[in-house]
């Protein structure tokens, strides 16, 4: 414990020493940021008829779904007491922006995403809820609430309700997304993270990342399913990561900007830690390698003609490199902004462990977790086409 | 199915999964939520019994000068007068509560002494401060000094 | 009556007189002179503190009585209440050299070779028990709080522990106590001050830099201090509506 001591360079307050917010902390808006994104390029198709992205709209669900499901468990690796973690349901203080979002965590999950999904799926559910047998029977006929009624006039009905929260669904993941900014930027105590622009620079990095996971995840899927990738369809959600990513580095330079125009009393302290203790992850991996890079690269691909193969190799690697900026970048907000004294005149490092409750290995798991989830929902629930026996060919 | 419901059932049952989820909830709250929550302001009224109930260390200088009366008049006008007692002598509760079965020992004047006079820059001017290792190398501060009387008249 | 009986006698009866007006004294000390404790009314009071950096020594005596009377862990991560040593180029505001070894526990070690031309002086640091406290506000369930007499409490029942006080915090007052992995931090002896007492920390500090004051009692000397001197609070630009009071703060303290 006392090893942190010597790490600190200058002058803390004694109990600022050790962080309060580790590499759990740091998972968490990357998973909420995946969410929001991956709705948002749903949302695409469902509201804005941008037909070409159609094939990714299902599997952009299931992978929203999948990253929710896990959003909470780091928190509650984190915590003191999980044990107590429902009394933000039972008694939330309507003035901190952490237990208000538990109830938008819970709008989003419930009403959102499980309810699209199921009104999305439903004609699948039932079909393969009378095909099946066994457990699995139970479970379909479970999901479909045992209800056989796939009359058109039910489809249609679900049809116009799902569209609906598809247009609710989008407001409701910029505030999804935009909270977890919020819980940062309205903490006047740090510099680092006190500013209006938290909530939006967070939701547009969200939209980065989940379109860049949902494009890796359609990659990855048709490649393991040795189906022809659907150009159109990948070269529309490129152009959007494109888009949303311009927006986002315009936001994150003119934070940085700002910053350097202003420089108020934090502003020394908080470019020393750049300059130093914050270098390799924010202007090496965030900024170069997961900003600068992947940005070119897509850049590339909207002014110059590349054949089919180039474009993908490029996708696959801007996908990856945008995943690891977005990670640097949250990174880079939750433990930079612990790095520096309030005092303004020190700096502490943080000692991350390996196999403790809040190490590296926990951290890994977790992120490997919504993956396995995925695939078992798309077992469950197949995203694409599916040829059926007698009933015809659905999805 | 006829009437309103046709085509609906499986909202209809949807809706009442939502209805069931809601109201289990309140029900889980009302039972779950700690007595006397709310009664100040969002927290639990027992809290502020909690924080009253810790138990002393320290009796506090009123508790001292009830019994040692001698020892409040030597300090009569002394530079030491406003010192609390357990500032030199530590936490005095269990000596306060049993006088005659605990009893305080004497503080190490070459310690304590030291610590509040010892010459450094920080302290603030009109403060008496000597550098000790000159003033006194070897001897205890109290063989000139008494500590409820310091001033040496 | 043999001598050796009549000094034993005398000697008992002493021990008898003493041990019935110490308990006598001591009733009175746990009723909490004038009021008992369970006459005590939240309503009547609001607690604050002054501190008057131009008297602190730097003794430490705050920091070891504070951490006795509360139970707070030993370790040099954990402190309720602190004293940072500054030196401070007259002309130079911004740049302070501050050191706050163990928060002062042990007093603050002479240093040999110190420059004479440059301003020294100790700032002791406690919780602000701010009444539009940002820790309150951050509070997801309501586990701290401003208790109706001013003073900024944590529920160790209800606590989490998701640390999200400990990052509002302006002032570096909050940590998590590693025993009960919930929050923890000054509560100006609430169990003292409740029962007519004082602070541990300014019970024991020998010079009076700390100074507990009722602002609700009209009798308080904390008001003619308060008129008296130029007071300043630690961070004013946060608007967090500190009640401890300092006077003699220099423009460099953090």
């Amino acid at each position: 414990m006392e090893s942190v001591l010597q790490s600190v360079q200058g002058f803390m307050y004694p109990n600022e020493v050790e962080l309060q917010w580790g590499i759990l902390i740091v998972l968490y808006p990357f998973t909420t940021g995946l969410v929001a994104g991956a709705f948002i390029l749903a949302s695409l198709e469902r509201v804005f008829n941008v037909e070409a992205v159609k094939p990714t709209y299902r599997l952009a669900l299931l992978t929203a779904l999948a990253f929710l499901l896990v959003a909470p468990l780091p928190l509650q690796l984190h915590l003191g007491h999980p044990e107590r973690s429902l009394e933000m349901y039972l008694t939330p203080h309507t003035e901190s922006a952490m237990a208000m979002f538990g109830f938008v965590y819970l709008w989003y999950l419930m009403v959102v995403l499980v309810l699209e999904i199921w009104l999305d799926y439903r004609k699948d559910i039932v079909l393969m809820w009378r095909e099946s047998s066994g457990p699995t029977r139970w479970l379909y006929g479970a999901m479909a609430l045992w209800s056989d009624n796939i009359s058109p006039a039910s489809l249609a009905l679900d049809d116009r309700i799902g569209r609906a929260l598809t247009v609710v669904g989008i407001p409701s993941a910029f505030l999804l997304h935009g909270y977890v900014g919020f819980i940062f930027g309205s903490v006047k105590a740090n510099p680092w993270w006190s500013t209006p622009l938290m909530p939006i620079v967070f939701l547009f990095s969200a939209i980065v990342s989940g379109i860049a996971a949902v494009m890796l995840v359609y990659m990855v899927t048709a490649w393991w399913r040795e189906r022809a990738f659907d150009m159109g369809c990948l070269d529309t959600v490129a152009r959007y990561l494109f888009y949303a990513f311009m927006i986002d580095f315009s936001l994150e330079m003119l934070d940085l900007i700002h910053r350097i125009y202003e420089a108020d009393e934090s502003f020394r302290a908080l470019d020393f830690m750049v300059h130093t203790r914050l270098y390799t992850s924010q202007v090496l991996v965030q900024i170069l390698a997961g900003t600068i890079v992947p940005l070119g690269m897509l850049g590339l691909v909207q002014l110059v003609q590349l054949s089919e193969k180039a474009r993908r190799r490029i996708y696959a690697m801007a996908g990856v490199l945008t995943l690891i900026g977005v990670f640097a970048m949250r990174w880079n907000v939750v433990i930079g902004g612990q790095l520096f004294s309030k005092s303004f005149l020190g700096y502490t490092s943080y000692k991350m462990d390996f196999a403790t409750r809040e190490g590296l290995l926990p951290a890994i798991l977790l992120l490997i977790l919504p993956f396995v989830i995925l695939a078992v929902l798309i077992r469950l629930l197949p995203p694409w086409k599916v040829q059926r026996h007698g009933a015809g060919v659905s999805g | 199915m006829s009437g309103w419901l046709k085509d609906k059932g499986h909202l209809a049952r949807m809706a009442g999964l939502f209805a069931f989820g809601i109201t289990a909830f309140l029900v889980f709250r009302w039972l779950m939520v700690p007595a006397g929550f709310g009664l100040y302001g969002h927290y639990r009224a027992g809290a502020l019994d909690d924080a009253r109930a810790r138990p002393l260390h320290y009796a506090g200088r009123a508790a001292c000068e009830g019994c040692h009366t001698d020892i409040v008049e030597a300090r009569q006008g002394s530079r030491h007068a406003r010192i609390g007692c357990e500032a030199c002598h530590g936490s005095l509760i269990k000596h306060a509560q049993a006088p005659t079965e605990v009893k305080p020992t004497r503080p190490d004047g070459r310690v304590l002494c030291v610590r509040c006079h010892e010459t450094n820059p920080w302290k603030p001017k009109g403060f008496p401060q000597v550098k000790v290792a000159d003033h006194s190398d070897s001897g205890p501060c109290t063989a000139c000094h008494k500590p409820h009387a310091p001033k040496i008249s | 009556m043999n001598p050796d009986r009549r000094a034993f006698l005398q000697k008992t009866g002493k021990l008898l007189v003493l041990s019935a007006s110490a308990s006598v004294a001591w009733e009175a000390i746990v009723a909490g002179r004038p009021e008992t404790a369970e006459n005590y009314k939240m309503s009547d009071h609001w607690w604050g503190m002054v501190i008057d950096i131009d008297v602190c020594i730097g003794c430490g005596s705050c920091v070891r009585a504070c951490k006795e009377e509360n139970d707070v862990p030993r370790e040099p991560l954990f402190f309720r209440t602190w004293v940072e040593r500054y030196q401070v180029t007259p002309d130079d505001l911004e740049h302070p050299t501050v050191d706050s070894p163990n928060g002062g526990y042990d007093g603050f070690p002479v240093k040999d070779k110190v420059d004479e031309k440059v301003k020294h002086f100790y700032v002791p640091k406690l919780c602000n028990h701010c009444h539009q406290s940002p820790c309150v506000q951050v509070c997801p369930v309501g586990a701290t709080f401003v208790s109706p007499d001013g003073v900024v409490l944590v529920d160790k029942t209800y606590c989490l522990g998701c640390r999200y006080c400990v990052q509002a915090c302006p002032y570096g007052c909050r940590f998590i106590d590693p025993r009960t992995e919930t929050v923890d931090k000054c509560t100006l002896c609430y169990h003292r001050i409740t029962k007519g007492l004082t602070t541990a920390c300014c019970e024991t500090c020998p010079t009076g830099a700390r100074q507990l004051g009722d602002l609700k009692n009209p009798k308080d000397p904390i008001h003619e201090f308060l008129r008296e001197h130029h007071v300043l609070v630690l961070k004013p630009q946060m608007a967090t509506g500190a009640k401890v009071y300092y006077n003699g703060l220099d423009g460099s303290v953090r």
